[in-house]
C-alpha cells in the first residue's frame, strides 16, 4: 500500500470555483483508478487560490492481473471465420483455447504498476477537468490545440510514496517542487511525500486545507469583532469566498465614518459584502455598527496600513451609496414610476408601466371583491380561522382598496432608482425606504417593500392586507400573462420563474386563508391581461371586451362567446398549473397528491383553502380502517357498474347548464345535455365509456341521487343487507352533503364511514346479478347511489391503493 | 570654453511624483520585458485597450511587447472637478505582452514594488474578473488586482479579439494611474496629487479642464453636430474598409465610439436607440479588426507556417 500526492499549481483560481473543483478532482481521480480496478483507502482534496491538491491513501502498488476471454468461432467453422478472429485478437491458432467445441482467445493481462497507471491518468484528468471557464496562455497558445486550464497551469507534483511519478502535460513535467506563499516565502519548496505536504506548506505560509482557512476566517472575524465590543454578522458565503482568496488569511477590523450609518443598513452591508467581501458587525443594540472586517492574505508589517487602505476604499463606495440614497430621494416614487414606461416587461406584454397598471387594478379588485379584507389578512390558515387583529384592523374596505392600488402603482418604481440600478437585489426594499421617507402610510411602504415576498419556500409570507393584495396581484398577473402568451415552463426551463410565482400565490392564499374560487379570479386576471395585444389577431377581441366597436366579421355575441372561451381556456390552464404546484408544495407537508386530484376532480372545487381542508379530512379518513374498506367497496361498486354498463336514469329536461366543464357558462359541447331530449340519448351521444362520468359534477350528482332515490320504491322485499344499505344511504347521503356544504369535512367523512359496514355486508350477502331483471336493476341503482354519495365528498376513483 | 557637464539624471521619486511613477514604469517595462515604449494614441478613446498597439497587435502570431500611457475619455464620468475620484479624462498605463510570458505575474508584482508598493506592507490580491468587450468582439480571463481592497490593475489574458482566437494569447495589464498614485502618495483627492517633484499638482494641470470639459460634455456639445459626426465617421470607416486600409477604418470606428459616448453624456439617445448605436459601433470595430487580420494573414502565414487565422 502506498500514499499518493498530486498538486496542480496555477495562477489564482477564482474563489467561487474552488469548492466544486475539489469535488471534481476527487471524482475524476477515483474514476480513473476504478477503470483499472484500483481503489484508494481514502481520498482527500485541497484547494487554495494557487493550487488544487489531492492525497490518496492506501493505494495498492499494482493492479490485479486479469485474464480477458473473447469468444471465437465454433470448432470446424469456415477457415475465413477463424482467420478473421485471429486477426482481431492478434493470436495464432495454437494460442486459442477450445472449450465445448468453441474457440476462446484468452489474454492474460498482468498487473500494472500503480505508478504507471497514475502517469497515464494524471494528464487525462488535467485535460478532462471541467472548469466552468478555461483559457489558453503563453507560447503554446500559438494553436488553439494547446492545453486549457482555469488560469495558466505552472507546476505538477506527483509523488507515490515519495517518488516522483513521471508524467507531463503540454510541456509541464511532474516533480516535487512547489511554491509557498506569494509574499511570505521566496524560492521553491521541495515536498518529500504526501504525509509531509500539509506541514511543509504551512511552514511556507500556505494553509492547504480549505476548511482550516474557513475556520481561521470565521473565528478570527468573530474574535476581532468581540475585541471591539461588537458582534460579527455571520456570513458563511463570505467565509468561503475569503478562504478562496487567501492562502494565509488574517481577518482585520476597521472602522468607517459613522455618518454613513444614515444610509440603510442593508445598503451598507451589501456594499461591503459584494464589492469588498467585508464582514459587518452589530453593536450591543443589535444595530449595524460602523465597523468592517476585511481578510488580508498576509501578516502585514503594520496591519493598520492595510486596514486604512481598505477603509478608504469602503468610504468611497459608501459615498457613492449615500449619493444614490440622497439623489433617489429628490424624486418622488410616483415620478420615478413614470420612467417604467421606457422599460420593456416582455415584448408581447408591454412595458413595466403597463404591468404596474394591471397590478394596481387587480389589487384594488381583490379588495373590492372581498378576497383580501382587513379581517382576513393576518389570519392563519385552517378550517377554523380565528383572525389575529392585524395592524390595519378597523380599516375600511375602501381605504384598503385605495392603499392597495397606491402601493401597487409605486411598487416597481425603485427599479429605475440609482440604488437599485447599482444593487438589483435591493429591489422592493429601497422602494419601501423611499416611500417611508416620502411620508406615505406605513401600510403602503411596507407593501412596496414586501410585495416580492414570498420568494421561494421558507421565505416569510406577507400577512398585512395591503401587502397581500399587491403581492398576490403581482403574481397572478405574471402567471396569467405568460400563460396567455404560451410561455409556460417546460421541463427545467422556467425563464420567467412561473413556478415560483405559483408557489407564492399558493402560499399567500393558504397562509392568509383567502377565500375565493380561483377560477373566477383567474378569469378576471386574464380579462385584464394584454393577451389581445395590437399585434395579435385578437386585437378585435380586446376591443370588444372593452366595449369598443371594431369591425371583426363576427357578430357581437359570437365574438363575446369566443372571448369568453379563450379567457376560460387560459384560466383553466393556470389553475391546473396551480394544482400541480399545490401537489408539489404539499408533498413536503405529507399531503397525498392523489387525494388532491380526488377532490379537484369534482370540478367545482377551486377554492384552494376549502380544497385543502377537504383533502386533509379525506387523507385522515382514507388511512383509517373504515376508509380503506370503504374505498375497496367503492371500487368494487364502480367496477360492477362499469361492467354492467349501468346507466343512471335521468329525468328529461334537467340537464341544461350542468355540463362537466368547469368553464362557467361555457359549455364545450352544447349537445352534451340538451333541452327537451331524453337524457339517455344525450348521454349516449357523448360516447363516454362511463356514462356516469358526468356525475362527477356535484350539481348533476344531486339530480342523479334524487332520481335514483325516487326509483327505489322497490317492487320486491329487499334482503336484510340490501335494506340496511338503503337505510344507511338514506341517513348518510344527506348528512355528508350537508357537512360538505357547511365545510365540516371531518363530519362528511364520518358520514361516509357509516356506509362501510353496510356496503361490506351488502357485497357479502346480496347477489347484484340476480336473475330477475327488476332486482338486478334495483341493486345496480343502489350501488350507483352509493357511489354517488361517496362522490359528493371526493372522486374516490382517483385515490390510489 | 566651459565643458558641458556630464548629465546625471536625478533619481526617480515614484512615491512623491505622478510623472516619476510613469517614468519608473517606462524604465521597468523597457528593461524587464523589452517593451517598446509608445506615446499615447492621438485620438480620443474610452480605454487603453482601443490603442491599435493593443487591439490590432493582439491579432496575429507575431510577438509584441509594448507599454504606453493612454489618456482615456469617459464623458459620463465627468463631475465638474467636484468629485475626488471621478474624472472624465484620466490616464491608464497599459502593458501588452504577446505571447504572455510564464513569469508575467512576477513581472507585474515587481513593477508594483518598483513604484513603491511593498507586498508585505500592503495586501495584494488577484480577484477573479473576466473581461469582455462586445464592441471589439473580444474577451479574456483574468483578475482585478487589489491593493488593500482597492482595484489598481486589470489583468487579462486575451482569448479572442475581433472575433478571432488569439494565437498566441497576449497578457494585458491596465494600471489605473491616478488611483495608484493617490494610494502611493497617500492623498484622498485626485487634484491633490503631486504631478512632479517641483510643486505642480494634478489639480494645477487638470482641474480647469475637468470643469470646462464636464460642462461641454453634458451641456454644451452641439448634438446635431455630434449625430452628424457619428454618421460621417461611420461612412468614412466603410470608405476605408472598401479601400483596403483597415487601420484607417479602425480609427474611424474609435472616433464613432467616442462620439457615441458624447451623445450618451448629452442624454439624447433613448434606451431603444442606445442598443442600435452600440450595434453600429460594434459592427465598425469588428469589421475593421477582421479586415486587418485578413489583410495581414498572408504575411503572417508566410512567417509562421504552423499558424492559421481560424
Amino acid at each position: 500500500m502506498a500514499d499518493f500526492l498530486l498538486e496542480l499549481r496555477c495562477e489564482e483560481i477564482p474563489a467561487r470555483m474552488q469548492p466544486k473543483a475539489k469535488e471534481d478532482l476527487a471524482r475524476l481521480f477515483a474514476d480513473a483508478l476504478a477503470k483499472t480496478g484500483l481503489a484508494a483507502g481514502s481520498i482527500e482534496t485541497f484547494a487554495t487560490p494557487r493550487r488544487m491538491a489531492l492525497i490518496a491513501k492506501d493505494l495498492p502498488l499494482a493492479t490485479t492481473a486479469v485474464a480477458e476471454e473473447t469468444k471465437g468461432p465454433k470448432v470446424g467453422a469456415p477457415p475465413q471465420a477463424l482467420e478473421g478472429f485471429l486477426r482481431k485478437v492478434g493470436l495464432t491458432a495454437e494460442q486459442l483455447v477450445e472449450r465445448g467445441g468453441v474457440y476462446f482467445a484468452v489474454v492474460e493481462k498482468p498487473g500494472r504498476d500503480t505508478a504507471d497507471v497514475l502517469a497515464e491518468a494524471i494528464p487525462a484528468i488535467i485535460r478532462a477537468f471541467p472548469w466552468p471557464k478555461s483559457m489558453r496562455w503563453g507560447e503554446a497558445s500559438l494553436t488553439t490545440e494547446s492545453l486549457r486550464w482555469v488560469r495558466p497551469l505552472s507546476g505538477i507534483i506527483a509523488l507515490l510514496d515519495g517518488a516522483v511519478v513521471p508524467c507531463a502535460v503540454d510541456g509541464i513535467a511532474s516533480g516535487r517542487t512547489t511554491m509557498g506563499h506569494r509574499f511570505h516565502h521566496s524560492g521553491p519548496v521541495e515536498i518529500a511525500d504526501a504525509a509531509s505536504y500539509i506541514e511543509t506548506l504551512r511552514a511556507a505560509h500556505v494553509i492547504v486545507h480549505f476548511s482550516e482557512r474557513c475556520r481561521l476566517i470565521r473565528d478570527g472575524a468573530a474574535k476581532a469583532a468581540a475585541e471591539a465590543g461588537l458582534t460579527l454578522v455571520a456570513d458563511e458565503g463570505l467565509v468561503t469566498e475569503n478562504a478562496g482568496l487567501t492562502e494565509w488569511p488574517v481577518p482585520l477590523l476597521g472602522r468607517f465614518d459613522d455618518t454613513f450609518l444614515e444610509v440603510p443598513p442593508e445598503v451598507i452591508q451589501l456594499t461591503a459584502r459584494v464589492n469588498q467581501k467585508y464582514f459587518v458587525c452589530e453593536g450591543a443594540d443589535g444595530k449595524l455598527a460602523n465597523a468592517f472586517i476585511c481578510t488580508a492574505n498576509i501578516d502585514a508589517i503594520d496591519p493598520a496600513v492595510v486596514v486604512n487602505g481598505n477603509r478608504k476604499v469602503l468610504a468611497a463606495r459608501l459615498s457613492d451609496a449615500r449619493f444614490f440614497w440622497e439623489q433617489d430621494q429628490k424624486t418622488p416614487l410616483a415620478v420615478h414610476a413614470e420612467k417604467l414606461a421606457r422599460i420593456t416587461f416582455h415584448e408581447k406584454l408591454g412595458t413595466v408601466a403597463d404591468k404596474v397598471e394591471r397590478v394596481a387594478k387587480l389589487a384594488r379588485w381583490l379588495v373590492e371583491s372581498d378576497i383580501v379584507t382587513p379581517a382576513k389578512a393576518g389570519a392563519s390558515g385552517g378550517s377554523d380561522p380565528t383572525p389575529e387583529v392585524p395592524a390595519s384592523a378597523g380599516m375600511t374596505k375602501e381605504k384598503l382598496a385605495d392603499m392597495a392600488e397606491q402601493a401597487a402603482q409605486l411598487c416597481k418604481a425603485d427599479l429605475v432608482t440609482e440604488m437599485v440600478g447599482e444593487f438589483p437585489e435591493l429591489q422592493g426594499l429601497m422602494g419601501g425606504y423611499y416611500a417611508a421617507k416620502e411620508g406615505l402610510p406605513q401600510e403602503v411602504s411596507d407593501a412596496i417593500r414586501d410585495h416580492y415576498k414570498p420568494v421561494g419556500q421558507g421565505d416569510d409570507v406577507p400577512t398585512a392586507p395591503v401587502t397581500v393584495a399587491v403581492s398576490l396581484a403581482d403574481k397572478l398577473d405574471t402567471l396569467t400573462c405568460f400563460f396567455a402568451i404560451s410561455e409556460r415552463p417546460t421541463g427545467s426551463r422556467d425563464p420567467f420563474a412561473l413556478r415560483r410565482a405559483a408557489l407564492s400565490d399558493l402560499a399567500l392564499t393558504l397562509t392568509n386563508n383567502l377565500r375565493c374560487t380561483k377560477l373566477s379570479v383567474l378569469k378576471q386576471v386574464v380579462a385584464n391581461a394584454p393577451i389581445f395585444g395590437p399585434d395579435s389577431d385578437s386585437f378585435a377581441a380586446f376591443e370588444r371586451i372593452y366595449g369598443h366597436s371594431f369591425d371583426s366579421g363576427l357578430t357581437s355575441s359570437e365574438a363575446e362567446a369566443e372571448d369568453k372561451r379563450r379567457i376560460a381556456m387560459i384560466a383553466d390552464e393556470v389553475i391546473e398549473f396551480l394544482i400541480d404546484r399545490l401537489k408539489v408544495q404539499q408533498r413536503e407537508a405529507g399531503v397525498r397528491h392523489d387525494l388532491i386530484d380526488a377532490v379537484f376532480a369534482l370540478g367545482g372545487e377551486d377554492d384552494l383553502v376549502r380544497l385543502l381542508a377537504r383533502v386533509r379530512a379525506l387523507q385522515a379518513f382514507v388511512t383509517t380502517e373504515d376508509g380503506t374498506n370503504l374505498l375497496a367497496g367503492y371500487k368494487r361498486a364502480a367496477n360492477i357498474l362499469k361492467k354492467e354498463g349501468y346507466q343512471s336514469p335521468l329525468p328529461a329536461g334537467e340537464g341544461s347548464g350542468v355540463g362537466a366543464s368547469a368553464l362557467d357558462g361555457v359549455n364545450p359541447d352544447p349537445q352534451l345535455l340538451s333541452h327537451g331530449e331524453g337524457a339517455h340519448d344525450a348521454i349516449e351521444q357523448t360516447g363516454e365509456e362511463d356514462p356516469l362520468a358526468m356525475v362527477d359534477d356535484p350539481d348533476i350528482g344531486d339530480i342523479v341521487a334524487e332520481q335514483a332515490h325516487a326509483l327505489s320504491g322497490l317492487s320486491y322485499t329487499p334482503e336484510a343487507a340490501e335494506k340496511a344499505l338503503i337505510d344507511a344511504l338514506d341517513a348518510a347521503a344527506p348528512r355528508a352533503a350537508q357537512a360538505v356544504e357547511a365545510e365540516q369535512f371531518a363530519d362528511a367523512m364520518a358520514a361516509l364511514a357509516t356506509l362501510r359496514a353496510p356496503i361490506d355486508r351488502f357485497f357479502e350477502e346480496v347477489t347484484v346479478n340476480a336473475e330477475e331483471a327488476e332486482k338486478r336493476q334495483a341493486r345496480l341503482a343502489l350501488l350507483a347511489r352509493f357511489r354517488d354519495a361517496v362522490h359528493r365528498v371526493a372522486d374516490f376513483s382517483r385515490i390510489e391503493g | 570654453m566651459t565643458a558641458v557637464p556630464f548629465y546625471q539624471p536625478a533619481p526617480r521619486d515614484p512615491a512623491r511624483s505622478f510623472q516619476d511613477m510613469i517614468l519608473t514604469l517606462h524604465d521597468f517595462w523597457s528593461a524587464e520585458a523589452g517593451c517598446v515604449i509608445l506615446q499615447p494614441y492621438d485620438m480620443r478613446m474610452g480605454a487603453g485597450t482601443f490603442h491599435t498597439a493593443t487591439t490590432l497587435r493582439a491579432l496575429g502570431p507575431e510577438p509584441w511587447n509594448a507599454a504606453f500611457v493612454q489618456p482615456c475619455r469617459r464623458p459620463t464620468d465627468g463631475r465638474y472637478g467636484e468629485n475626488p475620484n471621478r474624472l472624465q479624462h484620466y490616464y491608464q498605463y497599459q502593458v501588452i505582452l504577446k505571447p504572455s510570458p510564464p513569469n508575467i505575474q512576477e513581472l507585474y508584482l515587481k513593477s508594483l514594488s518598483a513604484i513603491g508598493i511593498d507586498p508585505l506592507a500592503h495586501d495584494i490580491r488577484f480577484v477573479e474578473d473576466d473581461w469582455e468587450s462586445p464592441t471589439l468582439g473580444a474577451w479574456g480571463l483574468g483578475w482585478e488586482v487589489w491593493c488593500d481592497g482597492m482595484e489598481v490593475t486589470q489583468f487579462t489574458y486575451f482569448q479572442q479579439m475581433g472575433g478571432f482566437d488569439c494565437k498566441p494569447v497576449a497578457g494585458e495589464l491596465t494600471y489605473g494611474l491616478e488611483r495608484l498614485a493617490m494610494y502611493i502618495q497617500g492623498v484622498d483627492n485626485v487634484y491633490d496629487l503631486a504631478f512632479n517633484s517641483s510643486g505642480v499638482t494634478y489639480g494645477d494641470v487638470f482641474l480647469e479642464n475637468e470643469r470646462q470639459m464636464s460642462k461641454w460634455n453634458f451641456e454644451v456639445a452641439d448634438t446635431d453636430a455630434l449625430f452628424d459626426l457619428f454618421a460621417k465617421a461611420e461612412a468614412e470607416c466603410r470608405n476605408a474598409l472598401a479601400a483596403g486600409v483597415p487601420i484607417a477604418a479602425y480609427e474611424q470606428a474609435v472616433e464613432a465610439s467616442h462620439v457615441f459616448n458624447l451623445l450618451q453624456a448629452r442624454g439624447v439617445i433613448s434606451v431603444q436607440e442606445r442598443a442600435s448605436y452600440m450595434g453600429r459601433v460594434r459592427d465598425l470595430a469588428r469589421s475593421s479588426c477582421e479586415a486587418y487580420a485578413q489583410k495581414m494573414t498572408p504575411e503572417w502565414e508566410a512567417k509562421y507556417p504552423e499558424w492559421s487565422l481560424v
